[in-house]
């Protein structure tokens, strides 16, 4: 058994961190891999895909009927789903109450005490939306994930998140050993994508890992809970996949401390791309329409 | 008291160098303003620190050992644990209600567990689970299991320990919840320890709560007890080994009717009738003073310091009192205080001599830092020391009166700040509190714990007096002194 590699994805809410990856990581299961998935958002839908169910039983759930997270057994909280992948959700409270962060670390904890690390190649944790508070950042720290894939796309908003979590990981690049293996760019078909994508990557001083080009057969797959690599094996999309779990096996210890930038930087940015105005060329365009 | 005084201002001053020196730059800059030594200003009369004028409640520096104690601390052990027919929860993790469970000596009558509560402890004893889905639903089991297992029981207040904070529970609206169902005052108090710098801020909130959670809805109620022309309240007294028992008598003595001892030996409905007293009287001024200006400004409730330690300052606060009402009671102060001059004479006759010229460092919280100097004084002693562990600049400002110029000054002492000047003075007694005690006495120093009487008093009233008195002198002329050197090392 090779060496245990753990990666996490992670990304702005709703920009399909939880479809790239697990359709990513059933094509890893192509390349010969063990794999488990430890879902780290209380939704509890990282593993949809993969089991081909909503995930029943998650740990602090499971934890809260039973009195406590001692109570539990690993078999109780790991379902096997596609290609042998191990699953487990991490759960935690309905919005509004108590402390998901900590139901992460608690989560986390147990599954690690408990073995659910033995016998596999891959542990990938899959987080929710951005970085909020220590109980998110978990994974990227004490020498948990090793490399972050952070899934974005050609949106504003998904390359402010994608800085924000590079921010992230500088924080704890030096303590714990985390590096940023790269952007994984999911197209929104927005202007320039592919330039905007790499351009970013550039500023953080990463690689652009792979442009999943947008494909509706990826909303047909999910909307029968499967990945395209189950659902579709031979379409072009499912190559894409392949691909980019091909280039994420290789990239193991490629990553990098990335370079996260300001604001303003971000804003320039995107002001070369020609996708925002700068004040100047605005007040232009509103005083030509005025003429 | 014959000192030379102006050679105590510089020695004091030098020592305060002295101990600051030890600090790196940033923290001697810091600490430097919380150290001083009592002296005249000459635009203000009366005699002050320094530390009047410079900003006391803030942070303590980072790195040091300080005595200070937390929000939780402020309202739970202080404010809102002595009311006695109320059940107060330590919500959250075992650990802060299991180290507060009774340290306070507040005594109260009643029976233990079937209507007074006071030196029983209850918790939610949250876990991992309570932390991650929130603790809301623990809290109402708890609140009605309480009610069950104590139906005497006239209310409950929630003492928020620091996760319940962190996680968002909504406490105030599982109390509004509650008191529908079980139609008993339930208060939510968001007195998490991570609030504010010291206990200070813990009273403060206990104060707020007392006001939108008893105050002002008991005021709204259409039956009301009936005002008499003498109703007084007793506001910070906390009857630490009786206090309030020994003061109360001398205030019905003097023809007044304390209808409400807050909140020492207290009840929810003492608390509720408050307002309809003429006059709050005000013991600890630091943690009771924003509920009486509160009181003052709703309901035109008066109210004014007072001092019941040591014979000095109670004829002073009895004839001020007195004052406040017409001159029967007046004359009445007046008898009481000739009633009791015998005993004060007593007193001063066995003790005086016996304490004469001692000197006394003192620090400890809210009032007594100021409120016990003059009974020192009353003793023949000299207080070469004194400070407050979370004091605000108003303290300060009515310490002047009290202390003489050259006592040496210290707001938020260190650890080893007081360590460091207990040393150098070498004073014939401390007056601090039990983690403090044991250091001292291995000095070589007498000591007295001045929270909680070193398991004595009552010190309030002359009935105080003569105890207070009686444990100073036990504790310096304890032949043990005597004993302290090995008797090798004893000059032929």
């Amino acid at each position: 058994m090779s060496k245990l590699r753990q990666i996490a994805f992670y990304g702005k809410g709703g920009i399909g961190k939880s479809t790239t990856s697990q359709n990513t990581l059933a094509a890893l299961v192509e390349l010969g891999q063990k794999i488990l998935i430890v879902g780290c958002d209380p939704k509890a839908d990282s593993t949809r895909l993969i089991l081909n169910t909503k995930m029943q039983d998650t740990v602090l759930h499971l934890a809260a009927e039973k009195g406590s997270v001692e109570d539990l057994e690993l078999e109780d909280v790991l379902k096997i789903g596609f290609g042998d992948i191990k699953c487990t959700e991490a759960g935690g409270p309905e919005p509004g109450v108590g402390c998901a962060g900590r139901g992460v670390i608690t989560a986390i904890n147990f599954l690690e005490e408990n073995g659910a690390y033995d016998d596999v190649d891959y542990v990938s944790y899959d987080v929710l939306g951005d970085v909020v508070c220590g109980g998110f950042a978990m994974p990227i720290r004490e020498n948990k994930a090793q490399e972050i894939y952070i899934v974005m796309s050609g949106e504003m908003m998904a390359l402010y998140a994608a800085n924000n979590i590079a921010k992230g990981i500088l924080k704890y690049a030096n303590s714990g050993g985390v590096r940023l293996g790269g952007l994984i760019c999911n197209e929104r078909q927005t202007d320039k994508e592919l330039e905007l994508a790499e351009a970013m990557a550039a500023k953080l001083g990463c690689k652009m890992i792979h442009f999943v080009p947008r494909d509706n057969i990826v909303q047909h797959a999910e909307l029968r809970r499967q990945t395209v690599i189950q659902y579709a094996p031979d379409s072009q999309q499912a190559q894409e996949y392949r691909e980019l779990a091909r280039k994420i096996h290789n990239n193991s210890g490629k990553g990098v401390i990335p370079t996260p930038i300001t604001m303003d930087e971000l804003e320039e940015m995107l002001m070369e791309f020609g996708i925002m105005q700068s004040e100047e060329d605005r007040l232009a365009a509103i005083a030509a329409s005025q003429a | 008291m014959a000192k030379d005084i102006n050679s105590t201002v510089e020695q004091h001053e030098q020592l305060i160098e002295e101990v600051l020196a030890a600090y790196p730059e940033k923290a001697r800059k810091k600490r430097a303003k919380h150290l001083g030594v009592a002296q005249p200003v000459a635009e203000e009369p009366g005699i002050l620190s320094k530390c009047d004028t410079v900003k006391s409640n803030i942070k303590s520096v980072p790195g040091v050992m300080t005595i200070r104690g937390c929000s939780y601390a402020g309202s739970k052990g202080v404010v809102w644990g002595p009311v006695k027919d109320m059940l107060h929860i330590s919500h959250g993790p075992v650990g802060c209600g299991h180290y507060s469970w009774s340290q306070r000596r507040n005594y109260y009558t009643g029976t233990t567990g079937v209507d007074s509560f006071v030196t029983m402890q209850v918790t939610t004893d949250f876990q991992e689970n309570d932390i991650v889905f929130g603790g809301d639903k623990k809290l109402e089991k708890a609140i009605d299991e309480l009610n069950t297992l104590f139906p005497l029981n006239n209310g409950i207040s929630i003492q928020s320990e620091c996760p319940i904070g962190l996680i968002g529970d909504d406490i105030e609206a599982v109390s509004r919840k509650k008191k529908k169902d079980i139609g008993k005052t339930i208060v939510p108090v968001r007195c998490e320890g991570f609030r504010g710098v010291s206990q200070s801020l813990g009273h403060h909130i206990a104060n707020d709560t007392l006001r939108d959670w008893v105050i002002d809805p008991a005021m709204q109620a259409e039956t009301r007890r009936e005002a008499g022309p003498y109703d007084v309240n007793v506001i910070g007294d906390y009857n630490i080994g009786g206090d309030a028992w020994s003061s109360r008598i001398l205030l019905e003595e003097i023809g007044l009717n304390v209808i409400g001892n807050w909140s020492g030996d207290a009840t929810l409905a003492e608390i509720e009738a408050a307002p309809t007293a003429k006059l709050n009287l005000i013991h600890c001024y630091r943690s009771m003073s924003y509920i009486c200006r509160h009181m003052e400004e709703k309901y035109g409730v008066q109210w004014m310091e007072y001092n019941f330690f040591g014979p000095s300052q109670i004829a002073l606060s009895l004839r001020a009192i007195a004052a406040k009402f017409d001159e029967t009671i007046q004359a009445r102060a007046e008898a009481v205080i000739a009633k009791y001059q015998p005993l004060v004479d007593a007193v001063n006759a066995k003790y005086r001599p016996r304490l004469e010229g001692k000197t006394v460092m003192l620090y400890v919280g809210g009032l007594r830092p100021r409120h016990v100097v003059d009974a020192y004084h009353d003793l023949g002693m000299v207080i070469a020391g004194t400070g407050y562990e979370f004091a605000h600049a108003d303290d300060y400002k009515r310490t002047g009166h009290y202390i003489k110029e050259g006592t040496l000054i210290y707001d938020d002492v260190s650890g080893y700040e007081l360590e460091k000047f207990i040393e150098r003075i070498r004073p014939d007694l401390v007056g601090s509190g039990i983690k403090e005690k044991y250091p001292v006495q291995k000095m070589g120093i007498p000591f007295r714990q001045m929270h909680s009487w070193d398991y004595s008093g009552p010190y309030h009233g002359y009935d105080g007096y003569a105890i207070f008195a009686r444990d100073m002198d036990l504790a310096i002329n304890n032949p043990v002194w005597g004993l302290f050197d090995a008797p090798w090392k004893k000059s032929a």
